[in-house]
This record gives structure tokens, sequence and C-alpha cells, in this order.
């Protein structure tokens, strides 16, 4: 399961995550990061059974966090099913099925955004933000 | 055996004729042989979807009063060509919009139009005495055109070579995105669909043939433009009336970094007359190959790195160098397939009616290069020849002093057999200065990725390096990596007043 954590670094540099692991025991995987002066932003990997205790501890060092779960988004009326973004996505999430037709399989998505800016028919999205 | 033309449109009228796309064609033959599918086959539908830049549109909005000869035509802000007659235009797909660039285009004035929504007309005239108006603005539906008939000048490429990028750096091409360090393969076509390689010697596909055109049914004019049969890339000119197409088939887009295009769909019925066209008709994806070419390579004539069948492409993964790389296309198989499809239907209900080529296609052409009369400027021309450079085991202290007294910013850093290693600029100093740390010598701040150019590269392609680096000079190196001058930002200025604007 995928978080994204967010934190302020206002207060001093703490290792927060570092002290998740530690503490928790849990192998967190970073697969994204954007830090700052001020602040940071990560994208973490955990087994799904960990999530309650990590997203606690997390929280209660001063993090937010948030569950991502499918965050792209496919327009069905906009795609044309051409697959330019299957081969630039870092982590595999589109593919063919056996009829030609684009399968996302959001859950891998580590928004990094590639495909949403390389889409030819503009079909792709990050959910929420239309 | 042989048939004729007739004899299968008889059978397509009394609903006796087997119409099978290129798809099944091959299974067919190795089952019944070739004249077996020859017996039982009467039509071979194709299809492909893809971008095709090459399409347009001509438009007649018929006359204002009091009439205008529209000298120059915006559709939406994207500029239409005006000079035929006073309102006729002719919209190109990849045109910019010169309101909102690479978002919108030609491609999307014609999407629009095709799903019904209402465009703006905008055109100027100096005015004449038949034709005193000067401007119009009004606001059109597809309904309210007399005309607006499609002509692609080039669509429906035999095939298409694959692209790859062997730099460290992205590219954004008309391929798509290219992962640095060839870390994908894009692609185009459909493959066993495509219609010119069902029929590669051009006997059944020629002028007067009908044809599905985005979604409606059209006709192939003839040879489309950089037809070039001989080396296995042909190409078609065809066209429809846009009144009949469907947002299905035709489709703006955007690559990102190129600009905007246009997905046509096309497919092509192929009557089977005879051993041969079953022979052409049951070709596979194996069958098809074409180059990766390198698109790092700057030039018309970008290297291949190797041959490959649309059958690996369409694996999802071609082996490049030793290792899996994957794949994709740009184009859409399974609308080309249902392109094919519909087509069955098309011929089945006599919705289009078959025929043979009124004027057959030049199947030895190869297209050429352009001829250039004019040579633009080579870095040569205006590279700056005096070139101050420093060891890379000298002081900092002392590339200061270098800068300084060459006037420049930039150094080249050659190590003792005069090879280009490195780089330093006086931002690089100034940093060494603000934070002073271990740092003392030349090699322990140079930039060692160095981005150079050489004499003989145009200056284009030169500016296109500063550009997308954000650097602002180039060493040029010879052969042996020796740098033998530099080319900054202000050797550029050499280009205005300059022979190079005459």
């Amino acid at each position: 399961m995928k978080l994204i954590v967010t934190f302020s670094r206002k207060a001093g540099k703490k290792p927060i995550i570092a002290q998740v692991v530690r503490e928790t025991g849990v192998l967190i995987n970073v697969e994204r990061a954007q830090i700052d002066s001020s602040e940071g932003e990560a994208l973490i990997d955990i087994p799904d059974e960990t999530c309650s205790v990590v997203k606690e501890r997390l929280s209660e060092l001063g993090a937010s966090v948030r569950v991502l779960e499918d965050v792209i988004s496919l327009d069905e009326n906009r795609c044309v099913d051409c697959g330019a973004c299957i081969s630039i996505c870092p982590q595999e999430v589109f593919s063919f099925d056996e009829n030609w037709k684009l399968v996302v399989n959001g859950e891998r998505c580590v928004l990094c955004g590639r495909c949403i800016e390389i889409c030819p028919q503009r079909a792709l999205s990050q959910k929420g933000e239309g | 055996m042989e048939k004729t033309i007739d004899l299968i449109r008889e059978r397509i009228r009394d609903g006796n004729a087997r119409v099978v796309t290129a798809e099944e064609m091959p299974l067919i033959v190795d089952e019944l042989g070739e004249e077996g599918a020859l017996h039982e086959v009467d039509v071979v539908t194709t299809g492909t979807f893809g971008a095709m830049c090459s399409s347009g549109a001509f438009l007649n909005f018929g006359h204002a009063d009091p009439p205008i000869k529209m000298e120059r035509v915006w559709l939406n802000d994207v500029e239409a060509y005006g000079g035929i007659a006073s309102v006729d235009a002719y919209i190109g797909a990849t045109q910019k919009s010169t309101t909102r660039e690479a978002r919108y285009g030609g491609a999307h004035v014609m999407e629009d139009f095709v799903s019904g929504k209402a465009v703006e007309l905008r055109a100027l005239s100096t005015g004449t005495d038949c034709y005193p108006r000067r401007n119009i603005t009004t606001e059109l539906l597809l309904e309210n055109l007399n005309q607006a008939i499609m002509v692609n000048p080039r669509n429906g490429y035999q095939r298409y070579n694959a692209a790859a990028n062997s730099t460290d750096r992205a590219l954004y091409t008309y391929m798509g995105m290219l992962l640095p360090n060839c870390g994908n393969i894009t692609y185009s076509g459909s493959g066993l669909l495509n219609p010119i390689m069902n029929d590669p010697s051009f006997r059944l596909i020629g002028s007067g043939v009908p044809a599905f055109l985005c979604g409606a049914p059209g006709m192939v004019i003839g040879e489309g433009t950089q037809h070039s049969p001989a080396g296995g890339f042909g190409t078609l000119m065809v066209t429809a009336d846009m009144k009949e197409m469907s947002p299905d088939y035709l489709r703006a887009a955007t690559m990102t970094g190129y600009g905007v295009t246009l997905y046509v769909g096309l497919g092509i019925p192929i009557p089977v007359l005879d051993t041969e066209t079953v022979r052409s008709t049951a070709v596979r994806d194996e069958d098809i190959l074409v180059d990766i070419i390198d698109y790092g390579i700057p030039s018309r004539s970008r290297p291949a790195l190797r041959k490959v069948s649309y059958a690996e492409l369409k694996s999802g993964a071609v082996e490049l160098h030793g290792e899996e790389v994957r794949t994709s296309s740009l184009s859409s198989y399974r609308r080309a397939r249902e392109i094919a499809l519909t087509l069955k239907t098309w011929v089945g209900e006599g919705k289009i009616e078959l025929a043979l080529p009124t004027r057959r296609i030049d199947t030895t052409r190869s297209a050429h290069p352009l001829r250039e009369t004019v040579q633009g400027p080579r870095v040569l021309d205006i590279m700056d020849r005096k070139v101050i450079s420093i060891g890379q085991d000298e002081e900092i202290r002392s590339a200061a002093q270098k800068l300084l007294k060459g006037e420049t910013n930039h150094l080249p850093v050659i190590d003792e057999s005069g090879k280009l290693v490195g780089i330093v600029t006086t931002y690089d100093i100034s940093k060494a200065v603000v934070n002073p740390g271990k740092a003392t010598r030349v090699r322990d701040i140079m930039k060692k990725r160095v981005i150079t150019t050489t004499m003989e590269e145009p200056v284009d392609i030169a500016v296109r390096k500063l550009e997308k680096h954000n650097i602002s000079a180039l060493p040029v190196v010879d052969r042996e990596d020796r740098v033998i001058g530099m080319l900054t930002a202000m050797n550029l200025g050499k280009l205005f007043g300059g022979r190079w604007l005459k």
C-alpha cells in the first residue's frame, strides 16, 4: 500500500521515516521524495497489514499521511488505446489486454506524472485534479 | 484460377461473398492453401489508426453579404490557407493556434467540426470592387459549410521505422517520448493490417479505389507525397467527406514537445483476384521489418540500431544491446482492427462498391531529400578560434585569473594530451569562493560532463544544445576531442546583420 507523507521541516530536520522504521520494525520503501528547506513530501510503500501502525506513528511525529489509491484517472472517451504511456512508465502501470485495450494498474503508480504529460490524447489525469 | 472483380461484386450482391480481415487471412491460407483461400475468400479488409500529420481539409464557407474575398483565414485562431479563390480554405492538421500554441491546432478544428461543435471563422481582406468587405467573424457548424472535404496528402504509410534515443537525455519527438539510453522503443502502424502491406505492388490499391477514412466512405486519390515504394515506404493520398466522419476515427492529438497532429483511421478493402493477392494479403507481422532509428542523432540520416519485425514490436519488448527494452505503439491496434471489421460490414452490406484502380500507382519511385542551394551557417563560421584552456591540476585561483584575463566565462579543462576532460565557469569559481571547502584544484570543481559541438555542425543544432541544456557555451572539439574553438551565446550575435540573413 502506498502512502503520501507530508512533513514540515521548520522544527528541525528530524529523520521521522527512519524513526518509524526503527520503532515499528516495518520495512518502508521510499519510492519518491521531494524535500526542500521548509517541507518535504515522500511517497512510501508498506505492507498492507502495517498500514494503521505506520500511519499512526507518522502522525504522532507530526507528519500528515494520506493513503494513495488509484490516483491515475483515464478518460475512456478520450483514450484511443494507442499505448504511448506503456513504455515510458517507470512502474509498468499500463498494459494491453488480449484485445489491445489499455489496462491501468493504478496501485503501482508513484505519481511521477510522465504519462499525464505525454498522453497524445490528454486522456490521463491525476484523480481529484481533473 | 483467377476471379474477376465482376464475379466478386456479384457474390457481394447475392450475399454469398466471404469477406475477412487481413488478420484472419494468414490462418485461412495455412488451413486451405493458396488455391483454396482464393476459392474461399473474396475480399480482405485492412485498417490502420494512428498519427498522420499530413492531413487536412478543403472548406467552402459560402459567400457573405456584402461579399468578402477571404485572403487570410483563421478557424478558432488556427490559420487556414486562404489563397484559393474567395471563400475556400485548406485547414492543415499540424497548424498551431496563434493563441493556444501546441495545445490546439488544425487537427482540433477538424475534430471540433466533426463532433458538432461551433468553430469561429475570422477572415481578412484588402477589399476589391467585386468583394468590398474587409473582415468577417462568424460562428460555424460543420453543417453550415457547403463542403468540408478531407484531402490528406500523405496517409497510410506502408510501415514506419521504430524510434529510440541513445543520448543521456529524454527526447520529445513526433514518435513520442524517448527515454535516455535507449530506455524505450516507440513505433507506429498496424503491421499485418496495414493497407499497402497487403498490396505492396499496388495492383489493387490505386486511384478511385474505395476506402474507409475517419468513419466515412472515401476514396484513394493516388500516390501520397513522399511516396517511396522502392524502399517499402509507399504512401497514399486519400479523400472523403468530413460531414460523414466520426470522432471515433478522427482525433486531434498533441505530441508533447513536438506539436499537434491528427489521428486518422484508414482502411482499404482488397478484392482477392488471384493467388498473388492471396499471398500478399496473408502477410504476417513477422514478415514486416523496420529499422529502430536513433533519434538522438540530430541529422536526416539517423543511424539504425537494429532491424525489428512488427511481431517483436507488438510483443511489448525488444532486445537491444543485450537488454530487454519495452515498446510503446503510438497508433491504436484496437481501432485498426475495428476499422477492418467495419469495412467488412460495409462491403457485405454494399455500403461501398469495390473497384479496380482507374490509374495505377508507381511502384518504383523513391523519395529523395531536399536539394539545398544555400547552406546555413555552421559552427566554424561563427566560433571563437582563440581558446583559453586550463589543466585539471591547476589551482582554482589560476583558473580565476585566466577567466579574468581572457574576458571569458568558460574555461575548457584539458588533460596532458590536450583532450577535453571538463569545463569550469565563473559560476563554478564563485561557488568555490563562497563555500570554501576542500576544493583547491580545478579538477575538484569542474563539470566533467561537457556538452560539445564540432566545426561542421549546423548552428541551429548547436543552439538547440545550448537551449536544451540551459548553458551558454559549447567547446568545439575535433575528432580527437581536442578543443579547437568555443561557441558562446555571444558568437550567435554574428548571425544578425551578417551574410546569413541576406
